[in-house]
This record gives C-alpha cells, sequence and structure tokens, in this order.
C-alpha cells in the first residue's frame, strides 16, 4: 500500500515546468560564491500530481467524514471561502504596497476587526497573531507590559486551571513567567478556594479556557474573574471554546481582560493539516495601546463624496509586532465570508446546535460509556474509553477501532485530569444521521471490548495503514529521504 | 445561510433525547444578564451575496497580476506559481485534515511533511528540518528561543545583523522582551557597508546566537564562513535567515558552518496574500534536534510490516512538556509546506535553478541599466541576488507616485527603517518580470529626474 518518496520516484534529466530564456543579457555569477550540487529530485508534473494525489488518499478529512476531534473544532469548511480567498485582487496583492491601492484589503479587516470586537465585546483587537498559541503569547506579552507600564514589577505568576491546553503553560513560560496550577473543583469548575489562595500581590493574571476543556461552563466565571480582579491581576480568555459562546455571551461583558480567537475553529477556515491557523486577540480599552502593531484603522475620514482612507495605526505603548506583515490575510478573507453568510442569528445557532449536537451524543451515550461531571456541557464533553468489565482496555484502543468504523477518533488522554480521557466535539454541521450512526459506532465497541478485546487492542484493521511503531521513530531519527552520497558537507 | 443541517422534526427528537425543551434550555450556567446578546453585525448574506460583496472589495485593491507591474519584494516575492501546486492544495483531503495526530489515517500528510524536510533540508544542506513556523519572522526569534534553550539560560546575548529584515529583528525584539535576552548589533544607524565583519567584535562567551541574513536585506551575498569560524571559537551558534529561492545558486548556509538556517518560505509557490498566510521553514544539525521547537516527522513500520511516518520526539512539546516546552508552537503552516513540497517537486533542480537565474539576470540588468539612468546610482557594490539598492534622486515616496501613475509598483522605501538611507529604493526583479518592464521602469526613473 504504501507510495514511493518523491526522491524515490525522481528520474535523472526529467522536469515538470520549464521557464522561458533569459530575455535579458546573462550577467557574471559570481563563482565563489556559488553552490555545486542541489539535490532536489526531478520529476514531470503527471508523477508529481499523481504523487501527492496518491498521498491525499491516505488523509482522514472532513470533506470524507465525521471528526469529532474535541478542542479541534472540525466542522465543515465552506467551500466559497476558498474561493474568495483566491479571488486575484486579494491572492496577487503585496503586503508592503501603497496604502491607496489596497483598499480593498484594509477595508475587509478594518470591518474583520469591528466583527471580531462586537461578536465578543472587545475594545480593540489585532489580526496579526498567526495561531492560537501564537495570540496566547501576544495576550501575554501584553497583560506583562500591562503590569510594567504600571510600574508593578512584582507580578511573575500566571495562574493556570488544571484543564488548561499545553499551550497556556507553554505561552507563559516563553514570556518568563512562573506557572501556578489551579486545581478544579468536583463539578469541573475552577476550585474557588484554591484560587483565592493563589491570587496575590505578585499575581500577572490568570489564563481561563471557558468553557473548559471538559466542556463545560464555569458555574462561578464570574466570581473566578472577580477573585483575579480583586488581587490586581487580569484574565486571559483561551478563545479555543468559542464555538460555544457565538451569540450566547461575549467573554468582554462579563470581564475577560484579553483573548484571542481561534479562526480556523470557530469561523471555519481550514485546519490544513496542521495549520495555518489566525489567532487574532482582542482587549478591553485599558490594554488597547499596547497591541501588537500596526492596527487596521481610518486614517483619513471620509466625507459624502469620498470613502474614508483606510491604513495602518500603531498603538502607542505597543509590545510590537509578532510577525512579518500584516497576519494570515487569505484567513482573514475566509473568515469573513464565514461571518457575512450567517449575520447575527446564524452565529448564534452555530452555538445552538453545536451545544445540541454534543449534549445528544452525551444523553445517547450515558449508560455505556462514563462521563465524570455529568451536567449539561456546551460544544464538547469528555468520556472515558476504560470499563472494569475489560480489563486491559484503554482509550487508545476505543479511539483506534473507531478508525474501522471509518471515523476520526475523538481526542484521547486530554484533558489530563480525565482518567483514559475521549473528548468528543461533534460540532454544528453534522446531521443527526451522522451523529447517530458514530453513537452506534462506539456503543458497539463498548460491546467488544468485554467480548472480543483482542479486535480492539490490534486495531484499526480495515485502514490502509496499522499501529506504529513509534519507539522505532524515535530511536532511528530517519527524519530526511536518502539523499545523494556525493552530497556531504 | 449556516451550514447547519438539522431540520426542526430532528432538533426536537435530540432536545428530547437530552430531556430539555428548548435550544435555550442548554444555556442555564450563563450568567442570565449577559446571556444571548444581541450582535450588531450585517444581516446574513446567501452564498451568491457573499460571492459578490467579497468580489467587490478584491477589486478595491490593485493587484501585481492584472493591475500593476511590481518591483517590490523586501521580503515576499513575485513568482510563477505552477498551476498544479494549487490543484493539490485544493484536495479536501489535505486541506480539511487537522494535525496527523492519528498516523494510521493521516500518511498523506505525514509523508508530504516528511518529503517537505527532505527537500528544505536538500536547500539549506541541513540535517534537520522541521513541519514549519509561522513565517520567515517567527523562526528567526524560535532560534534565538533555541540557542536560548541549548545554553540552558547560561547565555543571554543574540547578536543579530541589522541587515536583517527589519520586520524580523522587530519581531524578535517582541519575543525576547518576555525572555530576558539581550540583543546586540540590532542597529540601523550601524555602518551598512561594513559586511559580516562588523559583527565580529560584538561576539562574546556570553553570546549564544549569532544571526545574519543570506541574501541580505539590502540583496547583498556575503560567505559567512569566517563569521561562523570565529563565532564558533567562541561557543556560540549561527543562524543564517536564507531566501530559499537563492539557495538553489549559492553556497548553501550549511557548507559556511550554519548551525541553524531557518527563512520565508513564500518564494516556493506561496501566493503573496497581502503577507500571509506564509511559510517558516526552520533546519539545523542533529546533534542540536531536542532544542528544535515545532512538529517533527520522522520514518518508522506500522504493524504490518509497512513504511510508513509518524510524529515524532513529541515530548518536546507543549501538550506534553507544557511550561518546559522551548516553545509554545502547535499550530504551524502544514498546508504552506504541502505547497512548498509540490513546488520544489515540480520544478526539481533544473526548474529551481532556471527561476534562480533568471531573477540573477534580469535584476542585474534593472541594476546596469538604473544605474546608467543620471541622478540614480547603486548604493553598494558587493555581489547581489534578485534584490538591489538604489540612491535616488528624489524622495522614494515621490518617485514610486509617479511610478504607480505609469502603473508600476515601484521598490521598498529603504529611508523608513535605516536613517542614513533617505531616498534610497530596494528593488526586486523575480522571472515575472520581463525585459521590457524593466526598460520602461529605467525610462520612467529618468522621467521623474527630469520633471
Amino acid at each position: 500500500m504504501t507510495e514511493p518518496t518523491i526522491y524515490e520516484l525522481s528520474s535523472p534529466g526529467r522536469t515538470g515546468v520549464i521557464f522561458p530564456d533569459p530575455d535579458v543579457p546573462r550577467a557574471k555569477l559570481p563563482e565563489n560564491l556559488l553552490r555545486k550540487e542541489l539535490p532536489l529530485p526531478e520529476l514531470a508534473e503527471v508523477d508529481v500530481v499523481r504523487h501527492y494525489v496518491n498521498l491525499s488518499k491516505y488523509n482522514y478529512s472532513v470533506d470524507g467524514g465525521f471528526y469529532p476531534l474535541g478542542s479541534c473544532t472540525m466542522k465543515y469548511n465552506p467551500k466559497i471561502n476558498e474561493d474568495t480567498a483566491r479571488l486575484p485582487g486579494f491572492a496577487f496583492t503585496h503586503p508592503l504596497q501603497p496604502i491607496e491601492t489596497v483598499q480593498g484589503n484594509l477595508v475587509l479587516m478594518y470591518t474583520l476587526q469591528e466583527w471580531l470586537k462586537e461578536i465578543s465585546g472587545f475594545a480593540a483587537l489585532t489580526l496579526q497573531p498567526a495561531a492560537g498559541a501564537h495570540g496566547e503569547l501576544t495576550g501575554v506579552l501584553i497583560m506583562r507590559a500591562y503590569h510594567k507600564d504600571r510600574r508593578d514589577s512584582k507580578r511573575v505568576k500566571m495562574l493556570i486551571p488544571d484543564s488548561a491546553h499545553g499551550t497556556n503553560p507553554a505561552s507563559s513560560a516563553m514570556s518568563s513567567m512562573e506557572v501556578v496550577q489551579v486545581p478544579s473543583d468536583a463539578r469541573g469548575n475552577v476550585d474557588l478556594a484554591a484560587l483565592k489562595a493563589a491570587c496575590d500581590d505578585t499575581t500577572v493574571g490568570l489564563m481561563l479556557t471557558n468553557p473548559n476543556t471538559l466542556g463545560l461552563f464555569d458555574e462561578h466565571l464570574e466570581q473566578v474573574i472577580q477573585i483575579v480582579h480583586d488581587c490586581g491581576g487580569l484574565v486571559y480568555g483561551d478563545g479555543a471554546n468559542l464555538n460555544a459562546l457565538l451569540g450566547i455571551l461575549r467573554p468582554g461583558d462579563v470581564g475577560i481582560d484579553v483573548m484571542h480567537y481561534n479562526l480556523h475553529k470557530t469561523f471555519s477556515t481550514p485546519h490544513g493539516g496542521g495549520g495555518p491557523g489566525s489567532g487574532p486577540v482582542g482587549v478591553t480599552e485599558q490594554l488597547a495601546d499596547f497591541l501588537p502593531g500596526p492596527l487596521v484603522g481610518i486614517v483619513e475620514e471620509g466625507d459624502d463624496d469620498d470613502p474614508p482612507l483606510y491604513g495602518f495605526i500603531t498603538p502607542k505603548k505597543t509590545i510590537g509586532r509578532v510577525k512579518a506583515f500584516h497576519g494570515h490575510f487569505g484567513m482573514l478573507v475566509r473568515a469573513y465570508t464565514y461571518i457575512a453568510m450567517h449575520g447575527p442569528d446564524g452565529l448564534r445557532q452555530i452555538a445552538e446546535y453545536a451545544v445540541l449536537n454534543a449534549n445528544y451524543i452525551k444523553a445517547r451515550l450515558k449508560g455505556v460509556y462514563t462521563v465524570p461531571f455529568d451536567r449539561i456541557c456546551m460544544h464538547e464533553f469528555v468520556a472515558e474509553g476504560q470499563w472494569t468489565d475489560a480489563p486491559g482496555i484503554r482509550a487508545l484502543d476505543v479511539a483506534k477501532r473507531l478508525m474501522d468504523y471509518d471515523y476520526h477518533p475523538p481526542t484521547n488522554y486530554f484533558p489530563l485530569i480525565v482518567h483514559e480521557a475521549l473528548m468528543i466535539e461533534p460540532t454544528e454541521t453534522e446531521n443527526k444521521r451522522t451523529l447517530d450512526d458514530f453513537v452506534e459506532a462506539l456503543l458497539k465497541i463498548a460491546a467488544e471490548a468485554k467480548t472480543n478485546p483482542d479486535l480492539l487492542h490490534d486495531a484499526p484493521h480495515k485502514t490502509p495503514f496499522g499501529r506504529m511503531d513509534e519507539v522505532k521513530a524515535a530511536r532511528e531519527l530517519v527524519l530526511c529521504c536518502w539523499l545523494p552520497e556525493d552530497y556531504k558537507q | 445561510m449556516t451550514y447547519i443541517p438539522h431540520s426542526p422534526i430532528e432538533r426536537d427528537a435530540m432536545l428530547a433525547a437530552i430531556g430539555v425543551k428548548s435550544l435555550e434550555d442548554l444555556f442555564k450556567d450563563i450568567p442570565a444578564k449577559h446571556r444571548f446578546p444581541k450582535l450588531d453585525l450585517p444581516p446574513a448574506l446567501t452564498e451568491m451575496e457573499a460571492a459578490a460583496e467579497l468580489g467587490e472589495l478584491s477589486t478595491g485593491n490593485e493587484n501585481v497580476h492584472s493591475d500593476l507591474v511590481s518591483f517590490l519584494g523586501a521580503g515576499a516575492y513575485n513568482h510563477y506559481i505552477p498551476a498544479a501546486v494549487d490543484h493539490i492544495l485544493r484536495r479536501g483531503e489535505f486541506y480539511t485534515a487537522y494535525t496527523p495526530y492519528q498516523p494510521e489515517i493521516s500518511q498523506g500528510t505525514l509523508q508530504a511533511i516528511f518529503e517537505y524536510q527532505s527537500l528544505i533540508c536538500a536547500l539549506t544542506g541541513m540535517e534537520v528540518s522541521n513541519a514549519s513556523h509561522y513565517d520567515g519572522a517567527t523562526a528567526v526569534a524560535e532560534a534565538a528561543n533555541m540557542a536560548y534553550a541549548q545554553f540552558r539560560g547560561k547565555r543571554n546575548k543574540v547578536v543579530i545583523s541589522p541587515t536583517v529584515h527589519p520586520q524580523y529583528r522587530e519581531t524578535m525584539r517582541t519575543y525576547v522582551q518576555g525572555m530576558g535576552l539581550e540583543l546586540a548589533g540590532d542597529d540601523p544607524k550601524a555602518n551598512l557597508d561594513a559586511g559580516p565583519e562588523a559583527l565580529e567584535s560584538l561576539i562574546d562567551e556570553n553570546t549564544a546566537l549569532v544571526i545574519v541574513q543570506y541574501p541580505d536585506f539590502f540583496g547583498r551575498v556575503y560567505d559567512f564562513t569566517k563569521l561562523i569560524e570565529l563565532a564558533h571559537a567562541k561557543g556560540a551558534l549561527v543562524c543564517v535567515a536564507a531566501n530559499p529561492t537563492a539557495l538553489a545558486l549559492f553556497k548553501a548556509p550549511a557548507e559556511m558552518g550554519a548551525d541553524i538556517v531557518v527563512g520565508e518560505g513564500q518564494p516556493l509557490g506561496i501566493p503573496l496574500s497581502f503577507g500571509g498566510p506564509y511559510l517558516g521553514f526552520f533546519t539545523t544539525r542533529k546533534q542540536y534536534i531536542h532544542k528544535m521547537a515545532g512538529r517533527l516527522v520522522g520514518e518508522t513500520l506500522d504493524n504490518r510490516g509497512q513504511r510508513a511516518f509518524v510524529l515524532t520526539l513529541t515530548a518536546r512539546e507543549q501538550h506534553i512538556k507544557r511550561e518546559r516546552a522551548i516553545s509554545n508552537i502547535c499550530s504551524n503552516q502544514g498546508l504552506m509546506a504541502l505547497a512548498a513540497a509540490v513546488y520544489l517537486s515540480l520544478l526539481g533542480q533544473t526548474g529551481l535553478r532556471q527561476v534562480a537565474e533568471l531573477c540573477y539576470h534580469k535584476a542585474h540588468y534593472a541594476a546596469e541599466k538604473i544605474s546608467k539612468v543620471k541622478g540614480y546610482s547603486l548604493c553598494f557594490d558587493t555581489p547581489f541576488f534578485h534584490e538591489f539598492s538604489v540612491c535616488c534622486p528624489k524622495p522614494v515616496t515621490e518617485i514610486n507616485d509617479h511610478l504607480l501613475e505609469h502603473g508600476v509598483l515601484g521598490g521598498y522605501d529603504l529611508g523608513q527603517d535605516y536613517p542614513s538611507l533617505k531616498d534610497h529604493m530596494l528593488i526586486a526583479v523575480t522571472e515575472m518580470n520581463t525585459k521590457d518592464e524593466i526598460d520602461a521602469l529605467v525610462d520612467i526613473l529618468a522621467e521623474v529626474n527630469h520633471d
């Protein structure tokens, strides 16, 4: 079943593309600076296309089936988004063109900034961060700059609940902050007593994912925020789970100070096999001056005859830019298209139906799969992939067996606070029949776990590839195709 | 218009199964006074209306495909992208998949990344490549992060050449403010004529990393072998931020002894798209692999004995190591890495060298012609690739306004970043520029000086 690598398909003398001969005289090349070998493969266009089409067939994708991967929001990616992002007027603009020649791009970015602010209740927003984790780093640096600006130099501790994504502590550590873990209580909320005990005048703030990674909305959200604010700290909202809140609650309204959005989760820009994402960051008025620059703003007011002129504005106390140019513009076009098509009512329906779907699966699995923290959940929930009467079966086995039923498995082993976690996020774009079939598969697997455990241990059986030898990969570290022997530095 | 498929009957059946009466009942945990805010957003559009609105917005730009002839580069380059690249990217199997955490059903993405890693290693001459960073700027910042980790915080200084892209240096400053690293050499007022030797005196026993750009921001090509030897003698690592097209022609940074080679992969089949999404490539030597951030794909076997690929050394990453991870990176530029892999496979060694040579010859033709126009001269006499700095007789914005009236997108105004380069323009020429376009540029530049 294996497809040869692009190097194995190479044949000397072939090329997939040729370019015109130079229409100018050839200039002298600086001999002492030239390279001798360029070990790239040689293929015809048809070889390349077939190779990558063959590879694509080995992938599971949202276009191909149900992908209930918790915390990743694998919703359907509308096709129109792919077309709008590729319009030549967008795709062929250079990031450093004079602003007068890119008013279309700037209007789009300005409008998207306004829309995202409105959706989550923030005063100011940057579109620059490239992904969720990049947005977190941006947000953490903003929090740091805010305290520093107030000459409050003692604040070095970032509080992070034990259910948080790994990026939260990693982003804090990148800004040299000390990470303090806050436990969850018996209902899956932040433990208020522990939070109070952790808060003092060295607290930078709290990084809160709400709904949290158990899919639960914190029942004491306002108290949690108040406790952190009372000690002078700021509250960072991890917007990874914003899909559950569209038109339901604006995080800015309840006191979240800074939050990143994942356009690749909530606003349907595709995940691309790992990226690119896009992680805009919204902040309250008091943090607006610290945003990375430049932002898009109106640089000349319009009048009855002329529209305003849009351009770039750098916030007064900016932390500086977090990447080159203006963010993942192509992703911004997709998200704009998506929001424009949904409008306020459509956005609320996204959250409503995402929550409906998650609760429906949860209700149907109840009794067969253990669901810790049994409350109405938001857009996702966590079940346990283990049974006392099926010794030796783990969440991993359930996940792998699901592939035989042609589903992408849920996220497993996260969050870390649930044993043998299976984190299921169906999203709003799946219909009842898909969910019913998925539930049937999970129920069958639960039965198989007891009657035929080897079927799970050895799964998957029907996929083109079986379980991997990960130890071999890490021990041998073959990270590169074969390169010509004589290509040695 | 939404993408929600439920019929009212199905919805009601699902609500009944959950045991609630209405959708509203699912949201009782939300603080009542903030629940269901009215969002002030325009009403929903149908797909047909959205297509029209976005089409209209896109025509509010002048683009380098049909409206303008571009001589603008400065970190983003207008290259020809073969049609097959986007046809592969448009396969839903690739673009609607997630990170390949389940290797049994993600071999397409995994093998493509493995090939991307191989192709980038071939270009740079390095031993290992990760699966990508966000862009060239963040790849440079992550190099500092890696060097800091390599010395376990015992070396706190990073020397960065002022001829590294100004936005990369700014990004680096942003990252460093939280890391407690000292930056040296980041001075746009420095003597820009000096070449890499100028950095030598800044490198000391506290230096973790030296960062240079190849070709540098002004398009100049230097051999960094001597600088790298000196840095190694002081125990420091060296990072070269390279243009991947230039690497088809010029010595691989590995040959000069570089420890880390990073860069902006946009020239490899990725559209300009107003600055993103692009591709940060990141390579190093095998000995430093455990300190390199980002995802990494390795070869292995599955339990049926088939060659296969998996994400490996994941214990370095944030989802496992949390606050002890080298970097917080999670999402990368997977689809853009695929674009680069397809582009490099299509062009191969012949095609990529052809592109690089076309860029070189056309840029040199343009430089020579421009240098002969009264009032204009080349700033530097160092060998260059496809970009060069021109000293102009008038402010660059004035010249660019004039060029724009003739449908020409002029070069980058270097005075915005370098005080000593007031009235200096950075001109980029690629395979996309014809001789006629270059001749027209030269004529208009001459005309500006006469006005």
